[in-house]
């Protein structure tokens, strides 16, 4: 089978996830909830890391790579970490 | 390690964010739900660092000198950033994330296709069975004898289109919220921007097929890249400060999708899948967002608030009653049950350590106190209970929607700070004002209503307010912080 349908399928599934797994969500938790998925998004760290390993530094796709790594690095720790700080205030009152 | 096995560890991280989305979604289990999926993305990038081959010693330095640089500028963001900033922080964030999948895009076809072809050109050297060497291909003639297929070049232009929306769109969300000189909190319209818009992404979409049939056609993909840049801007510099809830929610979604195209460039489930998860979250936040504000998506996107009001809400007659600290504290000690409705106003003012302490000094006195929050209160969904629960504020006391209007005409006293158009009852009796049908707080039911309020002035949308004029509302004007400060002091002088 042509690698483009299996991925299609795989696409086409998981969007059906993404509408399902987020339904009754407390509008409290809009705002980590947007921060956390966002850092999800940072998924793109994986695609820069295939694309900027190569024999040399000295190929445009590379440089493109190398920025690829440094802004979706910053999305996955900027997102996680903020996340986690706005999710402790949530739960320092309980206790 | 073989690609089965590296996809199977994809399949476990996407496993790893499903479940922790699905605990993000309840107050409990949200901060372990955020730390399992952190620990999905981390099982997917070392796992794809050690599969990589075909590098040298070299790239591994540059790809820890990237991670480490990334890092360091994400985790200092996000260390630093006050709570009051967090959706332009997480509008920046998001920034970064569509750029990242624009350049993953790009870079990728960059790539010389013997670099690209060398993974499976070793699979194809160690599985023929050919003795003599001389026979097989060369990597040169197995990289030209395998075409890039047509999906993952349409894919490349999607995901350089969608990543650069979401790059320069963020980024002028980021700078409406932050209130830069540059991006004005009003939208900034002007004629033929719709048009423009138009032409902007049916072009973008035509050049990605055209680059799908004509693969060497590298101007075009850069043709993409600018255009996607330009639309981000102008899509974004029209909504007014006041809708990017909505904005962000939908901005995030992008990020997700743009994701998801640079998976098909490369063919990579872990992207695919994570990408497509968030994007379809991010929509169905979105919708969420515009049900709130009873607005279509197409009319937050291009309606532009500000300027279909020109000559909205109904005429005022009447003064509205101003109000001091001190009167303000004597109607408090009296009241039985006070409902806080907190807006961006309070934001600005970093008033929420202020309207804790008032709202102990309350429940000292026996006094019931509870938050009305709007869904779309603040510039950013949820904003106003992070604010809150940085200030110590339990959770159980934050009402949504309902419940508030279900306590608010039995509360004594609506003290609202800082909330304007969540709080017009315009929205629900005058059909010719442009929030008609938007669900509000009610806060015109409770007894008396306190308006904490810099001026009387309406806000950026231009929207009059008759809650101000109305028989049992009293302004206190000034800043919202220090009003408050005072007014727990006048109490505690009772």
């Amino acid at each position: 089978m042509d690698p483009f349908i299996v991925a299609l399928v795989v696409f086409v599934l998981a969007v059906f996830i993404g509408f399902e797994v987020i339904t009754k969500v407390p509008s409290t938790l809009h705002t980590p909830l947007m921060s956390g998925s966002n850092a999800i998004s940072g998924i793109t760290i994986v695609g820069a890391l295939l694309c900027s390993f190569a024999d040399s530094f000295f190929y445009l796709g590379v440089v493109l790579g190398f920025l690829a790594m440094v802004a979706a690095s910053i999305n996955v720790v900027g997102g996680y970490v903020v996340t986690d700080r706005m999710l402790k205030m949530f739960l320092k009152d309980k206790k | 390690m073989s690609e089965n096995v590296l996809t199977l560890i994809y399949l476990l991280a996407a496993v790893l964010f499903i479940f922790g989305l699905k605990m993000l979604s309840k107050v409990p289990t949200a901060a372990r739900g955020n730390r399992i999926s952190a620990a999905g993305m981390l099982l997917a990038t070392v796992a794809t660092f050690f599969a990589l081959t075909g590098g040298t010693a070299i790239s591994l330095i540059w790809v820890a000198v990237a991670l480490a640089i990334g890092g360091l500028i994400g985790l200092r963001m996000a260390t630093k950033v006050e709570m009051t900033a967090m959706p332009q922080m997480v509008a920046l964030l998001n920034g970064f994330g569509g750029v990242a999948s624009l350049l993953v895009a790009c870079g990728d076809y960059a790539l010389p296709a013997t670099l690209k072809a060398a993974k499976s050109y070793e699979r194809y050297v160690e599985g023929s069975d050919v003795v003599d060497a001389s026979l097989l291909l060369t990597l040169e003639q197995f990289a030209a004898a395998i075409p890039v297929p047509w999906s993952s070049l349409l894919a490349t232009g999607l995901a350089a289109l969608i990543g650069g929306v979401t790059f320069t769109g963020s980024l002028i969300a980021f700078g409406k919220l932050q209130g830069t000189k540059w991006a004005p909190d009003a939208p900034v319209q002007f004629a033929g921007q719709k048009a423009i818009i138009g032409v902007l992404l049916a072009g973008g979409l035509i050049l990605s097929v055209f680059l799908a049939v004509q693969p060497d056609a590298w101007f075009s993909l850069l043709l993409i890249v600018v255009m996607a840049l330009v639309l981000g801007v102008l899509l974004v510099i029209g909504i007014g400060g006041a809708d990017m809830p909505v904005v962000i929610a939908l901005l995030n979604s992008y990020s997700g999708i743009a994701a998801a195209m640079a998976g098909f460039v490369l063919n990579n489930y872990a992207l695919i899948i994570t990408g497509s998860l968030v994007g379809a979250s991010g929509l169905i936040l979105t919708s969420i967002m515009c049900k709130a504000m009873n607005r279509s998506l197409m009319n937050v996107l291009f309606g532009g608030m500000g300027s279909a009001v020109a000559g909205g809400g109904s005429a005022i007659d009447g003064e509205a009653k101003e109000s001091s600290p001190e009167d303000a504290a004597i109607v408090l000690e009296a009241a039985e049950q006070i409902i806080i409705v907190p807006g961006y106003g309070m934001a600005v003012a970093q008033a929420q350590h202020a309207v804790k302490e008032l709202a102990q000094e309350l429940e000292k006195r026996g006094k019931r106190v509870y938050y009305a929050i709007h869904p779309v209160a603040g510039r950013m969904p949820g904003h106003m209970n992070v604010l809150l629960a940085e200030a110590g504020v339990e959770y159980d006391v934050l009402l949504d929607l309902e419940p508030s209007n279900a306590q608010l005409p039995q509360s004594d006293v609506a003290l609202v700070i800082g909330a304007n158009d969540v709080t017009n009852p315009d929205a629900r009796t005058n059909e010719q004002s442009p929030l008609y049908g938007m669900p509000i707080l009610d806060v015109d039911m409770a007894r008396t209503v306190f308006v904490i309020k810099r001026s009387l002035n309406p806000g950026f949308a231009g929207i009059q307010n008759p809650l101000y004029f109305l028989n049992n509302t009293r302004m206190v004007f000034g800043d919202a912080k220090k009003v408050v400060t005072e007014l727990a002091g006048e109490l505690e002088g009772i």
